[in-house]
């Protein structure tokens, strides 16, 4: 199986360190990941601002860069559901939304190759439990830890408990429940900058949540909102530390995971 | 679209939102009530093992009904034409305002009661009516105490969620005399004394108005019944008691067959009231027990919402609120940030849809998102509202600064080259990136701090080390 | 009174809006009819889903009936009681009001209550649905008194929404009735009695 890690631009440029533990953590559980140079961004920022032509040019090279992989890993849940969910709608055409069910789309089109391409694309956590069939990754992390469940995991991929699956297999870890777990945390990508009053009162009621936790650690498969939520907690020096759930899946006793802190 | 004459001129939904958000009695009116209502919604969807087959059947009879639109509005003005009825078509709310203060007019009267209806309040037909003489009385508990406020309704099922029993205890005492029966003396803010100081208030008002004007929430095409649910029995008053009743009725209300109200009496009040059935339904076909009656079917821009592929299953929508009460951003702002009588999620979709987006507000709602779907979750004929809004950002004006920012993210995005040498520029320029950005950015700025910029991208570090093997 | 032209104006709009699309099947795979497990006890499910709205319910035998009625009607001390036609006689004691000639709106506001059958019953939602047929009257008779004490035979109560839709018939007004007059517009939470009748009490014949 040729498994590609679809890094996506945040984490690329700002969280390199996520990237390396999924690099980490997959070699561990014995899959050898490649990282496809071509890659850059899936286009959702483009496309939920209202460019969607500039999201379509980006969701075509996309499919032209993973199409020949068997499997797609992105550690991020909000990229994974942009590509699920919204690839098929760019890629319907006005003619080909009035066309008879049933009938697929013309081989060769971007359409079919969205097809194609798309069910092979995995949010991380649904690669390790759906398709590694694991939830013991033979991670070690001795602290407290509580978890945000982010919309597009929870509403968009449906995710479900495959997250805190894992995460209660990690020995020495202690989850403990996040009140208000199922609201969103306010970032919304330029909902921030276009609604920052609201934006931050909604992460305002996030980080008291999070806070009355008494964790030392808030984890999410998404570094965008953590990056939102862990900015107000930085700011309000709440003393809880951030962390993508692939930092905390790699992380050992024996320390190998020291990539992860490059 | 005209109406809405109160909401007109309002600043763009982030400013309106960001004066709301600082309220804090509103805060916590609003988050007392929605979240009160998300639990018992919750509750009564749980309690039914076919909800989702339920909602499914709701979302392709809704569906079903908008792709045959024509034949089914002409079957129901056949329906109730044959049972006694007059049926009148108005293209926009002038048309509308037009139809129903002639109808009154012609009765002689000068006062008339109204049930709580989302289309009358759109078309503006209260001002409408009052221009020409006409005093109309809001009779639903939620719409009187806006109206006695002389304030605007910020919810679809609660008009007057944004205020709690104080303050609704203040508005009765000082406004209701001007308005008729004054309030007790000793009126307290228990919702019981609330609701009997409503109903003695408007009791004398019920016995004696000969004209009423409803909307309907379904209309049922093959038999031409009009379905109107309720709690309090307002709407039984206006609906039985005048002699004549006028109901304004969106074009998008009709159901094909008696049968499908099954599902929509199922649908409509667990997603609403959180109630396994809402204290009152009525339906009547024509004209009956004596009573004329007319009914005005409304378009006011629902045409074009239809015509658009993505947009069009707005028109499905029921008008149960569940999607306010589960927004995270409604429930912050409040209904008045919308600018409209549709505010919430629906709103944000729908409101631009049928006035265009050429003000700043109507422009700004498709944004007044964070697209976290909760919404498309609770609503029970499964508008992917987010996908509206997406769908509605792209075609909205942006601002140039966006614009020109935007095209310069694709273009450093369509080639890996032109991304890795940004990400080395700012790995490079990281120790001068300051606490607190400028311009638009400080938004972010202003509460949280911005990450760290590394020193090394990701695909830089897997070029040096060979992806972490050397 | 349309201005001419407006309703084809309107429907030829539609024509163009919904030109090409394609056509939509409803899928029915909810529940219909009455699985065996939910019919039976259907009595007491509609007592208790009654009940649930704060209306009073008393489940009785036929025998029991006119007594509980009664019993009912001295608690509420209500004496001037309207009876609509076709309402079996011994239901009510003494010298009821009747509707004949039609009462007006303010003779209905000056009696104590009304006493009514009904249609059909709905046990899953505890509703209660008059068709203003025989033993039930125009609507306005059970709207304007305070008091409705109304009579549901076994027969009549069905298990869900769609048998109720079933059985009823759409050309006569309906009037579905789940508990008292509520509102829920402060606060959002319920409460009972605002315009229609305050008290609702339901006597359930097994
Ligand atoms: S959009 Fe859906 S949830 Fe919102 S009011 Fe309409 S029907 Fe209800």
């Amino acid at each position: 199986m040729r498994v590609a890690l679809f890094i996506t631009c945040v984490n690329d440029t700002l969280f390199p360190g996520t990237g390396r533990a999924v690099v980490t953590l997959l070699r561990r559980l014995g899959c050898d990941v490649e990282f496809p140079r071509a890659q850059t961004c899936c286009g959702q920022m483009h496309v939920n601002t209202g460019y969607p032509e500039e999201g379509r040019r980006l969701a075509r090279h996309f499919v032209d860069v993973f199409a020949e992989y068997d499997a797609v890993v992105a550690p991020s849940g909000s990229c994974a559901a942009m590509v699920r969910e919204q690839y098929p709608r760019l890629a319907r055409t006005p003619a080909a939304a009035g066309a008879p069910a049933g009938e697929g789309p013309p081989p060769g089109s971007f359409a079919a190759e969205v097809a194609e391409t798309v069910p092979k694309v995995y949010e991380l956590s649904e690669f390790l439990v759906d398709v590694l069939g694991v939830t013991d990754v033979g991670a070690y992390f001795p602290h407290r830890v509580t978890y945000h469940p982010t919309c597009h995991s929870l509403r968009g991929l449906h995710l479900e408990d495959r997250p805190t699956r894992l995460l209660e297999q990690v020995r020495g870890l202690e989850l403990v429940p996040l009140p208000g777990a199922d609201e969103c945390c306010g970032f919304g990508g330029t909902f921030a900058l276009k609604n920052p009053a609201i934006s931050a009162a909604m992460c305002a009621d996030k980080v008291h949540n999070v806070t009355t936790t008494g964790a030392e650690v808030l984890c999410a498969a998404d570094n965008s909102c953590l990056m939102h939520i862990g900015g107000t907690l930085v700011r309000q020096r709440a003393g809880v530390r951030i962390m993508h759930l692939a930092e905390i899946l790699a992380a050992t006793e024996s320390g190998d995971d020291r990539t992860v802190r490059g | 679209m005209n109406g809405d004459a109160t909401f007109l001129g309002m600043p763009a939904f982030p400013a309106n939102a960001a004066v709301a958000v600082r309220d804090s009695q509103l805060r916590y009116n609003l988050r007392k009530a929605t979240h009160t209502i998300r639990g018992k919604r919750a509750a009564a969807v749980g309690e039914l093992p076919d909800w989702a087959e339920l909602r499914r059947a709701g979302k392709e009879i809704k569906d079903h009904t908008l792709r045959n639109l024509e034949r089914y509005l002409v079957r129901m003005e056949e329906a109730v034409t044959a049972a006694g009825g007059h049926v009148h078509w108005a293209a926009d709310a002038a048309e509308a305002n037009r139809i129903v203060a002639d109808l009154v007019k012609a009765t002689g009267e000068t006062s008339v009661v109204k049930v709580k209806s989302m289309a009358t309040q759109e078309i503006g037909l209260n001002e409408a009516l009052e221009l020409e003489g006409i005093t109309a009385y809001e009779t639903d508990l939620a719409e009187l105490i806006v109206q006695l406020g002389d304030d605007r309704p910020s919810h679809i099922l609660v008009p007057a969620i944004h205020r709690n029993r104080a303050e609704i205890r203040e508005i009765f005492r000082e406004r209701m005399a001007d308005w008729g029966r004054a309030a007790p003396e000793d009126l307290t803010d228990d919702p019981r004394a609330l609701a009997e100081a409503a109903r003695l208030h408007l009791r004398e008002r019920f016995l004696s108005t000969r004209v009423a004007i409803s909307g309907a929430n379904f209309m049922i095409a093959d038999t031409g019944t009009l379905v109107v649910l309720e709690s309090e029995g307002n709407g039984r008053m206006c609906l039985t008691l005048p002699e004549t009743l006028i109901s304004v009725v969106g074009i998008e209300k009709l159901l094909p067959s008696w049968q499908d109200l099954e599902v929509f009496l199922q649908l409509l009040p667990r997603s609403s009231t959180g109630e396994r059935m809402n204290p009152y339904t009525s339906t009547w076909t024509g004209a009956v027990e004596g009573q004329e009656f007319h009914l005005v079917l409304l378009d006011n821009g629902r045409t074009n919402v239809l015509a658009d592929e993505i947009g069009r299953q707005a028109l499905r929508c029921i008008r149960c609120s569940a999607c306010l009460n589960v927004c995270p951003v409604y429930e912050r702002a409040g209904g008045h940030a919308y600018g409209s009588v549709y505010p919430g999620p629906i709103g944000a979709i729908l409101t631009p849809q049928l006035r265009g987006t050429a003000s700043k507000l109507d422009a700004s709602l498709p944004y007044a998102s964070t697209l976290c779907g909760a919404c498309f979750d609770a609503c029970p004929v499964a508008i992917d509202i987010p996908e509206v809004l997406v769908h509605l950002r792209g075609k909205v004006r942006h601002a140039r600064v966006e614009r020109l920012g935007m095209r310069a993210a694709g273009w450093v995005f369509n080639r890996p080259a032109r991304l890795a040498r940004a990400q080395r520029l700012g790995g490079r320029l990281r120790r001068f990136v300051p606490g607190r950005l400028p311009g638009p950015l400080s938004a972010w700025t202003d509460t949280r701090d911005i990450p760290d910029i590394p020193p090394e991208s990701f695909r830089d570090w897997w070029d040096r080390t060979d992806g972490g093997v050397q | 009174m349309t201005a001419a032209g407006s309703r084809e104006l309107i429907l030829s709009r539609i024509r163009s809006a919904v030109a090409g699309a394609g056509e939509v099947e409803i899928t029915r795979a909810y529940r219909t009819s009455p699985d065996p497990v939910r019919a039976t006890g259907l009595v007491e499910l509609l007592a208790e889903r009654v009940a649930d709205y704060r209306a009073v319910v008393h489940v009785v035998d036929e025998g029991e009936a006119v007594a509980t009625i009664a019993a009912a009607l001295a608690r509420r001390g209500a004496t001037r009681l309207v009876v609509p036609e076709g309402l079996p006689p011994e239901w009510v004691p003494g010298e009821p009001v009747t509707d004949d000639p039609p009462l007006s709106a303010a003779e209905l506001d000056g009696v104590d209550g009304v006493v009514t059958g009904c249609a059909v019953a709905i046990a899953e939602t505890g509703t209660i649905v008059l068709d203003a047929g025989p033993g039930q009257g125009r609507r306005a008779l059970t709207l304007v008194p305070d008091y409705h004490l109304c009579v549901v035979r076994a027969g009549q109560i069905v298990a869900g929404v769609p048998e109720a839709v079933g059985r009823l018939d759409p050309s006569r007004p309906l009037t579905w009735i789940s508990g008292p007059s509520a509102t829920s517009d402060i606060e959002l939470n319920r409460v009972e009695g605002v315009h229609g009748p305050r008290a609702l009490e339901v006597v359930v014949i097994r």
